[in-house]
């Protein structure tokens, strides 16, 4: 693990794989420290920014955290339900060597969970995604992807939360309520949630 | 008051306002024209970076926070920002206004006022062009009362959240007023200088910089015409690599407001209030949150040169 001054109240904190991602964010959230205003995963680093004057705290509590420590089962597990009809599902069942019955059964037969959120609000890359659909993206970038469109991408998968540009492999395509700025929650999917997709027709 | 008359109000119902004391007015304003670009603001929505969700907020925070308090208002209420001046608005209810920032002339049914002042039913107030910065703040007792978006009533423009940039004929609900407004003899307005001396704390990723603090002395700098609540994009100096990061790849990682970015062709971007909460190049240093309020108020051309700390 490696602290790196993100600013006068930020800590950058850099360690070497998701899964020590992950240790890091799940107990800093739980430590609960009075000045924390944001926390931050991402692909090997957790930002952490505190008000002015309580980065210490945050360091001093850095030095307590177990890398290897995986937080077990807990919360609920979100459902999310996929049309499976994506512009990509030849692609990518042909990339992988499978059918596209098959693709479908091996997105909806793992379980994920939120790495980390970022590119638009409540956009959250998913972990766990089984090794065939681990494909690269697109040549070519779509200039607008469909809101709820459910893609691939490397270790990731995800839905689109709203339309934009992306230049991942689409699959399918969901109604799931992703994100809300009215609602309490208003993303569905947060760092550390399970979640799982179920095919509908 | 019917409902045609609370959409739109006609000069018939402006004149209704003024001669009917019975009349119950709506807390509202109505806008007239916006200027370049006229947002509601107010201190944001920190705290969602988690879910990709920028802070957002006004970019010259003191100077909305001065207008609010010179109307009586909580600190945090909403007003508008107001870039380059142009904005003009109806009063549809008595109430009070503050336009802090730059210098900026303020005209009550054009006749020119000092802040803060009173607008009665049916008044009109237009604001020029400022004078020393890009942005104006309007703050009106009782505060702009749109819905919020994850707690905050602020536009993002990265994102799309809080209410649309305004609109002629939109109508601006305010809350009931809580305070008093605060007289004030002399309002100093803020002024961008020619050239901007913005200190900055190396790090996170000063590392893939050979000596980062003398490259970012000794660099020189102006604000591009490109930047927006983004962020400031700068022309000069090039910032390089160090030789061994020169095509390397850096997974994307939490940005906070100020981070200094430097993309591949090595011309910075510091990043302002509407930031993307990630980013894959490298952070050479983060911009001191004293220092950022003038940032957002740096005309194009401005001149800009870093003083690194630490």
């Amino acid at each position: 693990m490696q602290l790196r001054r993100c600013g006068t109240d930020g800590v950058l904190v850099e360690v070497d794989s998701l899964g020590e991602v992950e240790a890091v964010r799940a107990a800093v959230a739980a430590a609960g420290l009075p000045d924390l205003v944001e926390l931050v995963p991402a692909a090997r680093t957790v930002l952490i920014v505190t008000r002015p004057g309580g980065a210490a705290a945050a360091r001093k509590l850095l030095t307590t955290v177990d890398l290897a420590h995986r937080p077990g089962v807990v919360g609920d597990e979100v459902v999310i339900e996929v049309h499976y009809d994506g512009p990509d599902l030849d692609l990518v069942a042909e990339t992988a060597g499978l059918t596209t019955a098959e693709v479908v059964d091996l997105h909806t037969g793992a379980d994920y969970r939120v790495a980390f959120c970022g590119f638009a609000p409540g956009f959250a890359y998913l972990t766990g995604l089984p090794e065939p659909l681990r494909q690269p993206r697109l040549d070519s970038p779509r200039t607008s992807v469909p809101a709820g469109s459910v893609g691939v991408a490397g270790e990731f998968t995800a839905a689109y939360p709203r339309a934009t540009p992306g230049g991942w492999r689409l699959i399918g395509r969901t109604d799931a309520p992703l994100f809300d700025p009215r609602r309490t929650a208003p993303a569905l999917l947060a760092p550390g949630d399970r979640v799982r997709f179920e095919a509908v027709r | 008051m019917t409902p045609r008359e609370r959409e739109s109000p006609t000069s018939r119902a402006r004149e209704s306002y003024v001669q009917d004391p019975r009349v119950q007015r709506p807390r509202t304003l109505t806008v007239l024209r916006t200027g370049p670009q006229t947002l509601v603001q107010d201190l944001g929505r920190p705290g969602n970076a988690h879910l990709g969700v920028p802070p957002s907020g006004a970019l010259d925070a003191p100077s909305l926070t001065l207008a609010n308090r010179l109307v009586g208002n909580p600190e945090h209420a909403a007003g508008l920002e107001v870039l380059l001046g142009g904005l003009s608005l109806r009063a549809n209810a008595s109430c009070t206004v503050a336009v802090t920032g730059p210098s900026t002339p303020a005209l009550v049914n054009g006749v020119l006022r000092d802040s803060p002042l009173h607008l009665a039913p049916g008044d009109t107030l237009t604001l020029g062009a400022p004078t020393g910065g890009l942005r104006s703040y309007l703050a009106v007792s009782g505060g702009i009362t749109v819905p919020t978006d994850l707690g905050s009533r602020s536009t993002d423009l990265l994102s799309g959240l809080g209410p649309a940039p305004l609109r002629p004929d939109d109508e601006l609900p305010l809350g009931d007023p809580t305070g008093v407004p605060v007289g004030v003899d002399v309002l100093v307005g803020v002024r961008v200088p020619d050239e901007l001396v913005v200190p900055v704390l190396l790090g996170p990723r000063d590392d893939w910089f050979d000596d980062p603090a003398r490259r970012l002395r000794d660099g020189r700098w102006t604000v591009s015409d490109r930047s927006n609540r983004v962020g400031i994009r700068l022309t000069g100096t090039a910032l390089d690599r160090t030789a061994c990061r020169v095509g390397q790849e850096l997974p994307s990682e939490g940005l906070v407001t100020g981070s200094v970015q430097v993309p591949a062709d090595g011309k910075p971007v510091v990043f302002l209030a509407d930031h993307p909460t990630t980013g894959g190049y490298p952070v050479i240093g983060v911009v001191a949150a004293r220092a950022l309020p003038l940032l957002g108020q740096a005309p194009p051309g401005t001149r800009l040169r870093f003083d690194p700390q630490g």
